[in-house]
């Protein structure tokens, strides 16, 4: 495909970076496929695709990470060899990782420490870490040890290191996937000042509304190759999707009307301490979730998500029994097992290291929430037989792509994983099903295939509770929408009613007004 | 040109495989290079290491019988180690299982009892070596103390126990003031499997513990639990399951085998209790663990090929005046390889070179 238009603005002028059929093989398989970019000063530049079509190689290669295996990259007009991340570094590249690269018992101010190349004193780097993030709008306590923050507040981590380095250049992968409106809108901002500063930056991700609304030029990528170059503004979402995705997308359905039914999931009054100093409160927490219905709950990262999480779950257990109600029985001090039994499951945040064992199969992973109700386990001995079976159903029925028949976990993309995780679940056909975060950083493809099938659960008859950040997610699949604030829960709004603004003013903390959440409730 | 490390997307099944001969290879090279410094030829120092007790019958049997008790304590270990519990003190449980054991015997010695004494010596060694086993595990589980610590300490605490019970109230009267128990009676006795030979029903008991673990590891909720509490703790506790309760019964197993090793080897090839029933078995165990890559059949292999070098080492002392602590040495550099040779599994090694960058 063509580059720039030939009414670029920017006809004649340098690119600050230039890539020329860049290319990056692995093996026999072409990760990068002669990808040509060019990205200007004072510009947002968006780099669109699915996952797996090549995003994070091509900018690893920009950021040194990995080396090229044909083609070349110009920067300023002169070719550019990068021999590692800290050259490139060195010439003002800097970048912010979709997965975070941290170390989770330092503090916020070490982990800063360790990406910078400067010399400065540890006490002159905080209060320069201290300034930046308060110029820029990104609150952090540099003493705070980061295995106790969120995942947003990681994120911010990563931000303030790269603007710290005071870049020319900065990549940013799929920033907002873990922010509330209002936190991107505020990242906008950030992005705004910092390219009205004459900064060049990429910007990867495959939400197509915020790229129309942010960036000057897109370049999309499909299966490695670039597809094509626009201007955001001038395409429609539906037009960039289908350069993305190279087909239409499947829109997902909801049965027209879901019969709603018994009370499947009750939470009483739940208050609970946290495990970690730094935890966050659970307070007076109720709700309560009927068979065929779909619970959202929104709010930011570290709003005590996963405090809730881990006490419906059994992680926690709670003092009084009566304070989690699942199918009619009070389960607040049963365990995980026991409440699976009662017909409960759970899919967590985390893919690899909570929800599947990273480096055991497929099977075992089916095996290690499907051992107390699935018949896998006769009289103490595993039947393999049934383990695999599941396995070859999660993969029939959600559509996960893999390499062998019952690979390990931390094989699989992201997205197959999260099908895998969802679809293990839901084919144990449960009453209530409790998942969080559902298509955190999954492709478009597979975030529909597992929407449809939280809808479908609901159909038949399941109560589900859905804890997300993207408040698109929750308003095209949830009936009612609750926030949740510092540990405790809002009223659930029915959807219909609940904007973006109503949900963004709870987020932040603010009541609506009383005759509001009287009406609401009352709904 | 740059060596660097890079993460492999599936562990290599070929690597888990070679990397203990790798590590062998290596440590052999080493110890060649060692003999030369000793002033030994280091082709015949490795001959009568390995090659010589593998041609006469008796050091046949003779490494068998060093191997029973390496091959069960380790099997235990690798249960622990496998659960992510760091049980150190497998030479302490070893010897209070002798111990205990020997309790019988010597209260039995010289009255009419019967059959029962020896099932029951077996019996007694190893829920002792389960309960001292526990001390640690629970000191764990209840007040965090780490358990590699005070499973190694409890090693001394056993070993002069031992020590004292032999000085003093369990001292044979007739044995010349020796620190050492009368000879135990035959009914208190493990049975030999050939007439007039040192191969003993421990060797069975241990290839019954090897099949067991095999099947536990490899067929069972338990063993999958065992697993992926160490692989993944996060998801094992998502997936409801206890890890402190698992630290208990990994150790009160290892425990459990490391004593019944122990009083297996004071029934049977020793005879009587005495100090210095172990020439350090409980920590060689951890070799054998490691190099039979936490796998029982692998903890199999790996019992006979430490009992080789156990064996080759007396030959070498007799043969070429090498000290025994070589053997120790050996051990000690085997380990130091078998480890190093494992990043092995997850990673491989690449060279890349820095300028490449058009083709």
């Amino acid at each position: 495909m063509s580059d720039s238009t030939p009414s670029s603005p920017h006809c004649g002028e340098t690119p600050l970076l230039q890539t020329i059929g860049l290319t990056k093989r692995y093996g026999s398989f072409l990760a990068n496929d002669a990808i040509d970019i060019d990205v200007f000063p004072e510009e947002i530049h968006a780099l669109l695709g699915e996952n797996g079509a090549g995003k994070s190689t091509l900018v690893k290669a920009i950021y040194g990470l990995i080396q090229p295996s044909e083609g070349e990259m110009r920067w300023m007009g002169h070719k550019m060899v990068l021999s590692g991340p800290s050259e490139a570094r060195g010439r003002g590249i800097a970048m912010v990782f979709q997965h975070f690269s941290l170390f989770d018992n330092l503090t916020v101010a070490e982990n800063v420490a360790l990406g910078l190349d400067g010399k400065e004193s540890f006490k002159d780097m905080s209060a320069r870490l201290e300034q930046v993030s308060r110029v820029y709008g990104l609150p952090l306590d540099p003493r705070r040890e980061v295995w106790q923050l969120s995942v947003g507040e990681r994120q911010r981590i990563e931000i303030v290191r790269a603007l710290m380095q005071n870049p020319k250049f900065l990549i940013l992968d799929e920033p907002t996937a873990v922010l509330t409106p209002q936190e991107a809108d505020q990242l906008f901002i950030v992005l705004e000042r910092l390219k009205a500063e004459g900064r060049a930056i990429l910007y990867i991700s495959h939400k197509l509304e915020e790229v129309k609304r942010l960036c000057d030029t897109a370049t999309i990528l499909r299966g490695g190759k670039k597809v094509a170059s626009c201007n955001p503004k001038a395409e429609t979402a539906a037009s960039l999707a289908r350069m993305m995705v190279g087909t239409e997308i499947k829109q997902v359905k909801a049965a027209t009307q879901r019969k709603v039914t018994v009370p499947r999931l009750v939470v009483n009054d739940l208050c609970l301490e946290p495990d970690d100093p730094h935890g966050v409160r659970l307070q007076n927490i109720s709700l309560e979730l009927r068979g065929g219905e779909i619970l959202g709950i929104a709010g930011v990262a570290g709003n005590g998500q996963d405090e809730f999480f881990a006490a419906l779950s059994g992680e926690r257990l709670a003092r009084d029994p009566g304070t989690v109600v699942i199918e009619g029985i009070a389960a607040g001090h049963l365990s995980i097992t026991q409440r699976r039994k009662l017909g409960a499951a759970f899919v967590p945040e985390e893919r690899l290291g909570h929800g599947t064992a990273p480096r055991m199969r497929l099977s075992e992973n089916a095996l290690l929430t499907g051992h107390a109700a699935s018949g896998m386990v006769k009289r103490g001995f595993v039947d393999t037989a049934v383990t695999l079976s599941t396995v070859d159903r999660a993969t029939a029925t959600f559509d996960v792509r893999k390499a062998k028949r019952d690979p390990e976990a931390a094989s699989l993309s992201g997205g197959n994983l999260q099908k895998f995780v969802v679809g293990r679940e839901i084919l144990r056909n449960p009453a209530v099903l409790v998942v969080s975060q559902p298509t955190w950083g999954v492709d478009a493809g597979a975030a529909a295939v597992i929407r449809q099938a939280l809808l479908d659960l609901a159909a038949g008859g399941a109560a589900v509770l859905v804890t997300s950040q993207d408040l698109d997610e929750l308003a095209e699949i949830t009936d009612r929408i609750a926030v949740m604030f510092h540990g405790r829960l809002s009223v659930a709004l029915p959807t219909a009613e609940a904007t973006r603004e109503k949900l963004g003013l709870l987020m932040g903390g603010s009541s609506l007004d009383q005759k509001e959440a009287a009406h609401a409730a009352r709904a | 040109m740059q060596l660097v490390l890079e993460k492999r997307a599936e562990r290599s099944n070929t690597i888990a495989l070679v990397s203990p001969l790798i590590a062998i290879g290596m440590t052999i090279v080493t110890m060649s290079i060692l003999f030369a410094v000793l002033g030994k030829n280091p082709l015949l120092a490795l001959g009568v290491y390995f090659v010589d007790p593998l041609t006469d019958s008796y050091s046949l049997q003779e490494i068998a019988v060093k191997a029973t008790p390496l091959v069960m304590i380790a099997v235990g270990l690798s249960l622990c180690y496998l659960a992510n519990a760091w049980n150190i003190g497998a030479e302490g449980q070893f010897l209070i299982g002798a111990v205990a054991g020997s309790w019988i015997a010597v209260k039995t010695q010289g009255t009419d009892a019967g059959a029962w004494v020896l099932p029951a010596m077996l019996l007694l060694g190893a829920a002792a070596g389960a309960l001292y086993a526990m001390i640690p595990a629970l000191c764990k589980v209840k007040f965090g103390a780490s358990e590699i610590l005070t499973s190694l300490m409890l090693v001394y605490v056993a070993d002069l126990f031992l020590d004292y019970l032999v000085r003093g109230p369990w001292r044979d009267p007739h044995g010349f003031n020796f620190p050492t128990t009368a000879e135990f009676d035959p009914v208190a006795t493990v049975p030999v499997l050939i007439e007039g030979g040192r191969l003993h029903l421990g060797a069975i008991i241990a290839l019954a513990v090897v099949a067991a673990a095999t099947v536990l590891l490899g067929r069972t909720i338990k063993g999958f639990e065992i697993r992926v509490v160490g692989a993944a703790p996060r998801a094992a506790r998502f997936g409801g399951f206890n890890a402190n309760q698992l630290i208990v019964l990994t150790f009160a197993v290892s425990g459990a085998l490391a004593g019944l090793a122990g009083i297996i080897e004071v029934a049977g090839p020793i005879g009587h209790l005495q100090p210095g029933i172990s020439p350090g078995y409980g920590f060689t165990a951890i070799i054998v663990a490691f190099l039979g890559r936490l796998n029982p059949i692998g903890i199999l292999i790996a019992g006979l090929f430490l009992a080789l070098t156990f064996i080759g080492g007396e030959q070498a002392q007799i043969a070429m005046k090498i000290p025994l602590d070589v053997t120790k040495v050996f051990q000690g550099i085997l380990l130091f390889y078998v480890l190093a040779c494992d990043s092995l599994i997850l990673y491989r090694f690449r060279l890349i070179s820095s300028t490449r960058q058009v083709a």
